[in-house]
Order: structure tokens, then C-alpha cells, then sequence
């Protein structure tokens, strides 16, 4: 390690105890395709490339872009389920790289994640208070038989299931029961940051209200930090205090919700804000609406410049040939376009 | 104007080890010439088996008609040999499904399932239908359609997908398109561009659209009418204007409150609707919605509100559908 990391390491420790939680630097992550025993050409898919972000603790950040876009990827780098191509993942002072296994699997437990579809992270042949305690018992959380079966009433209460539930298996739970469970899962760990992954996307309308504010209560009581990662913009409207749009890899827009919304600088964010539809005809009949042409490019073969130039209703020519930082546009207002 | 579609008194049920599973139970709406109308509801609501009865696809043995009318253009559906019904699907009635790659068939060219109904239905030779192909292609806006053609599925986007959907329920230009989820697995900015493109075709051609969604935004941009089920019934039904405007069922008025709008202000906490959907073959008595409704009387646990009208195009199944506007909901137990 340089001498120089290290002193910059220091300076982030100092700046997490008072303020960030998560500290994401450069973020890379690129996959190698093809090229294996069958041949073919390799490629390489820039999944996320180079992507930086921080986490003041107790506060959310919403990660939204559309399908490929990287953010789910970058979540999963973030818990280390994909180890990074490059980059810094620096969670409460530590950075995440350089954790022996065991280091790793005790930071692990402080970062919970909650999945898009609950039964497919549910085991089957478990019932819920078995999948509850699992965790418990294995980290050694709560060793005591007796201490754990009360333990795993109060998680369900705090999910806002009946402690009769532990009886269940996963299947005999409706999709909202189901995504209560895995929270109540994730919460058995006593985390400090759990990142969302699409909780609510495959859950019914009404439903979809009930876990959010269960996830909203859950974290003025235990002072949670959330990285939650979504498609749906009002859905992220509603719970983020900042929020970073991405697209192809790369944040396009990072700022806090209100400035996101009201005052959106990117054109790729103001065209995602024009296409989410409003429930309300009188409404929609007086909107204008921005159709982007054309489709995502492929992650394999990424457009030159800014990634977004090909879709872009305001592209110049110099778009086509350089890439745009994450800068500041306005005060506290970071966006990646030459032409603002 | 003229009715296309005449769903009547419709009731589909499934037979399975837990029971008989009402999932479409009595229901009755209409679709005219040209308009768009909306089946709305959360899963399992019978929105899905309501187009698959039209259809007559439904899943036999276990799931079958059991009661009611499929009327198009006058002629009742159900009652038709099942080759008749062969001509019906494809040609008058086109469909479009929520995920395209499983509706399309991954070994033949696009160009083969483009041009085989035209041949079929329409008895084109090879070479009116490769020609007509093309320009159904350029209408859902491919271009390079002959090269795009030879093409198979998995060599197209799932938006591109979608618009290959869309060119084949329009091949032998029918009078209805079946729309289920259309849009559901597609990106917002995605979502965006077919729906603009089914509203302009629906406009150009003068072709009807069901539309079957969860998604209240999306109806509330591209339908005319809506119908919302709930357990298998309509619950409601207006223009869609009158329903966002005036919702008249506490099941509709509790849909529209839970979702945030990006057009309103934050607000601190949602206000979702208690409770789960009910299991479909044990059925509450009385109204289905009523151990979730906030606004629940004595009588809504013991009789089942008829769909009744309000005005000649409003309607709504609620004892207090009158009242609704005026009445506050009792407070929640609970979360």
C-alpha cells in the first residue's frame, strides 16, 4: 500500500466518524465475456465505470436509471457479492478491500441487503422463523435457544407480522408478507446501512405503500441508512434525501431530492421525469412530454464521449467526443453535461 | 358509437385442490369501435382471465367459462366452432403481451412469424406478404425492415421486441387489439415510446384497444374509459377523466392515494390500503373489499353492492358510493 493511500485513508476515517457512512470512489466494475473455452472474442461490459458516491449515516440515497444501467451492480459491489475492477468501497472508516475474510464477514453483518423479489432469497424448505434465526445463530448474534425464539417474535413485530407467522413457510406468504420477512431478516443483524434493491417493484400498488413506510419507520427507530436502488422515480421522490440518477454505467446527476425534481439539470433526468406518467388525466392532458428516440446502447460497445449523446436532444458535436465529469452546476447540484 | 366487444354476465372459474377459484365472477363491460378502455387492478384480480376468456384461452380443465356472453360485432364468441374462433384470434382480435420474448417464438425469423398469418389469414402469396411485412415493420417504426426480417428474436431489444408484437396483432388488421401488461417489463423512457406509438396507431387505423395494466399513470394517459376490478368484479367504471376526477369506490379512491405523485407535493407518510387481496376461492361474504375498506359498514359484511349507477357513465359497486365524497374513512388499526 502507498504511503500515500494510506494518509488518505486516515482523512476519510476522521471525515466518516462525524458525517458519510459509505464512501464509494471510482467504482469499477467491468465483466470479461466470451473469449472462454468456446472461443468467440472476448469483450468486456462496463457495468460501472467509475462511479462515486457517499452516505451521510441516517440518510437515504436513492440510485434510480433504467434497466442496465449499472445500479444494481454498483450495489452489489458495494456488499462485495462482486468484487470491484478498481475503485474504493470505504464503509463506517474501513476500506473493504483490505478486510481479511473474517473482517469481512463481520463488516457484512452491519450491511444487510433487501432483495427485488422475496421468494426467490427465501428459502423453501425453511419456515420464516428458521430463516430469521439462521443469521442469529450462525453469527452468534443471539446463541441462546430460548433468548433467540423471542428475538424472532420481535423482528416479526417490528416488520409488522404476528409472531404466529414463524411458522410459516415462504409460500404460504403473500409477496408483501414475504418482503416483511426478508426484512425482518436483514434487520436480525442489527445493520447500519441496508441496501434496497428494488424492494417494493414487484409488489402490488397497495402494497407497495405499506413497505415503504415500514422501511421509513424502521429507520427513524433504529437511525438506518438506506441505499436504495430503484426504477420508479416517484417511489424514490418519496423516500430519497439525495438522489443520483445513472445511466450506462456512469452517475449522470447527483444532488438532493428537491433540487432533483424541481430543478433537474441532465437531459437524460429531465426526459426520465416526462416519461413517468401521472395518475391524473386533467393532469396529463397539459403536459409535454419528451420521447427519447432510440434505445439504451449496449454496455459492450458504449457510445464515444458522453454515453448519452446518440439519445441526447441537445447534443452538439463536442459531445460526440468528450466525456463529461460529474461536476458542479449549481450549489450542492453535481451533472455531467458540457452543455450546462 | 358502436359497440364492438359485448362482455355479458361473464363468470370464468378454476378448479383446484384449494377450492373453485372465482377469478372473473359475473362481470359485464363493453368496448366501442375505436376507443381505448382499461381493465385496471392488482394482481389476481381476474383483469388477465377476462382477456384470455374473450379470447377463449383460457386454461382447460382446470379454468372454464361457466356463465355469460362474448359478443363481437354481434356475434357471441362462445358459441362459435373452435375454427371459427382460429379466424377470430389473429385476424379480427389482435394481442399483445407483457413479456414479448415469450410470446415469440425464438427458432423462427421474425420475417416467418410475420408473414405466416398473412398467408393464413389473408391468403397473400409469399411475396404480397414479405412486402406487407415490411410495411407493418416501418409502421411500428423499424426501418430496414427486410434486413430486420431475416432476424430472430433474441436479435432485438426488449423494446424492439414489443414494437414486432404490435406489427403482428396489426397484420391482419383487425378491429380490437388485446393489450395485456404491454409495457410492464419495458423501461420508463421505453414504455413511453409504445404507448405514444400504440395511441397513434389506434388513432390512424381506427383500431379499438382493451388495455389490461396495473398502472394507474398509464391509464390515466391512454385510456378513455376504465374499468377497476377487484376479486374478481368490476368495482367501477367511468370515463377516465370522471374516475381520477371523482372516484366513487373506496378501492379506487384507496389505489389512487397509496401511489406518490411526482406532480404533488411530498408528502411525509403514504397512505397505503390495509390488509392483503383476498384468497379467490374463500371469498368473504358481502362486499370482497370490505375487511380492507376504510369506510366498511354493517351492511357491506353481509350484502354484496351491485355495480350500479351513479350517472349514465359512472358507476360504481359501494353501498355508500353516493356519500363517498363526504364521508371521512374510520381510522386504520394497525398497518
Amino acid at each position: 500500500m502507498s504511503p500515500k493511500g494510506e494518509e488518505a485513508n486516515k482523512k476519510i476515517e476522521e471525515a466518516n466518524s462525524t458525517t458519510a457512512i459509505l464512501e464509494v470512489r471510482n467504482l469499477v466494475k467491468h465483466f470479461q465475456i466470451g473469449g472462454g473455452l468456446f472461443g468467440g472474442r472476448a469483450a468486456t461490459v462496463k457495468a460501472v465505470d467509475g462511479v462515486s458516491f457517499s452516505i451521510r449515516r441516517g440518510e437515504t440515497l436513492g440510485l434510480v436509471g433504467e434497466s442496465g444501467c449499472g445500479k444494481t451492480t454498483t450495489g452489489r459491489a458495494i456488499l462485495r457479492l462482486e468484487v470491484p475492477t478498481s475503485g474504493e468501497v470505504i464503509f463506517e472508516g474501513r476500506d473493504m478491500a483490505r478486510l481479511s475474510d473474517a473482517e469481512l464477514r463481520g463488516m457484512r453483518r452491519r450491511m444487510q441487503v433487501i432483495f427485488q423479489d422475496p421468494f426467490s432469497s427465501l428459502n423453501p424448505r425453511m419456515t420464516v422463523g428458521q430463516i430469521i434465526a439462521e443469521p442469529l445463530a450462525v453469527h452468534r448474534i443471539v446463541p441462546d435457544r430460548t433468548a433467540r425464539a423471542a428475538r424472532v417474535h420481535e423482528l416479526l413485530r417490528h416488520a409488522g407480522l404476528l409472531p404466529t407467522m414463524a411458522r410459516r413457510y415462504p409460500h404460504e406468504l403473500s409477496g408483501g408478507q414475504r418482503q416483511r420477512v426478508g426484512i425482518a431478516r436483514a434487520l436480525a443483524m442489527e445493520p447500519s446501512l441496508i441496501i434496497c434493491d428494488e424492494p417494493v417493484s414487484a409488489l402490488d400498488v397497495s402494497i407497495q405503500a405499506q413497505i415503504i413506510n415500514l422501511l421509513e419507520e424502521l429507520q427513524s427507530e433504529f437511525g438506518l441508512t438506506y441505499l436504495f436502488v430503484a426504477h420508479d422515480l416517484s417511489v424514490v421522490r418519496h423516500i430519497s434525501d439525495r438522489v443520483a440518477v445513472m445511466y450506462l454505467g456512469k452517475i449522470v446527476e447527483i444532488t438532493d431530492r428537491k433540487s432533483l425534481y424541481e430543478d433537474p439539470q441532465h437531459p437524460y433526468t429531465k426526459a426520465l421525469l416526462s416519461a413517468v406518467p401521472i395518475p391524473d388525466p386533467a393532469v396529463e392532458a397539459g403536459r409535454e412530454h419528451v420521447v427519447l428516440g432510440g434505445e439504451v446502447p449496449s454496455p459492450l460497445n458504449p457510445p464515444s464521449g458522453c454515453v448519452f449523446h446518440p439519445r441526447c436532444p441537445i447534443a452538439v458535436d463536442d459531445c460526440r467526443r468528450v466525456v463529461p465529469e460529474l461536476r458542479e452546476v449549481k450549489p450542492g447540484h453535481q451533472a455531467a453535461c458540457i452543455r450546462l | 358509437m358502436e359497440v364492438l366487444l359485448d362482455v355479458r354476465g361473464l363468470r370464468t372459474q378454476f378448479h383446484t385442490k384449494a377450492g373453485v377459484v372465482r377469478a372473473v365472477d359475473g362481470v359485464s363491460w363493453n368496448v366501442r369501435k375505436g376507443e381505448t378502455v382499461a381493465l385496471v387492478g392488482e394482481s389476481g384480480c381476474g383483469k388477465s382471465v377476462s382477456a384470455l376468456s374473450v379470447m377463449r384461452l383460457v386454461s382447460a380443465p382446470a379454468g372454464r367459462i361457466v356463465e355469460g356472453e362474448i359478443l363481437f360485432k354481434g356475434r357471441n364468441l362462445l358459441d362459435l366452432p373452435e375454427e371459427e374462433m382460429r379466424k377470430v384470434r389473429g385476424r379480427e382480435i389482435g394481442m399483445i403481451f407483457q413479456e414479448p420474448m415469450t410470446s415469440l417464438n425464438p427458432v423462427l425469423t421474425v420475417g416467418r412469424q410475420l408473414t405466416e398469418p398473412l398467408e393464413i389469414h389473408l391468403g397473400m402469396t409469399k411475396a404480397q406478404a414479405h412486402a406487407r411485412a415490411i410495411e407493418l415493420l416501418s409502421l411500428v417504426g423499424i426501418t430496414d425492415g427486410a434486413r430486420r426480417l431475416r432476424q430472430f428474436p433474441h436479435q432485438f431489444s426488449g423494446g424492439m421486441r414489443q414494437r414486432i408484437m404490435i406489427a403482428m396483432a396489426l397484420a391482419c388488421d383487425p378491429a380490437l387489439i388485446l393489450a395485456d401488461e404491454p409495457t410492464t417489463a419495458l423501461d420508463v423512457t421505453i414504455q413511453a415510446q409504445i404507448l405514444e406509438l400504440m395511441k397513434s396507431l389506434s388513432r390512424r387505423l381506427g383500431v379499438a384497444i382493451l388495455m389490461i395494466t396495473h398502472n394507474l399513470g398509464v391509464v390515466a394517459r391512454y385510456a378513455d374509459r376504465v374499468n377497476v376490478m377487484y376479486a374478481g368484479k368490476i368495482v367501477e367504471r367511468a370515463s377516465a377523466r370522471e374516475l381520477y376526477a371523482d372516484p366513487r369506490h373506496p378501492y379506487t379512491l384507496g389505489l389512487l392515494r397509496s401511489v406518490p405523485r411526482l406532480d404533488e407535493p411530498r408528502r411525509a407518510k403514504l397512505r397505503p390500503i390495509p390488509g392483503q387481496p383476498p384468497d379467490l376461492s374463500r371469498l368473504p361474504a358481502g362486499c370482497s373489499f370490505a375487511p380492507r375498506c376504510t369506510y366498511v359498514v354493517d351492511r357491506c359484511r353481509v350484502e354484496v353492492p351491485p355495480l350500479a349507477e351513479l350517472s349514465a357513465d359512472h358507476l360504481s359497486a359501494c353501498w355508500l358510493a353516493r356519500d363517498l365524497p363526504n364521508l371521512a374513512p374510520a381510522e386504520v388499526i394497525g398497518r
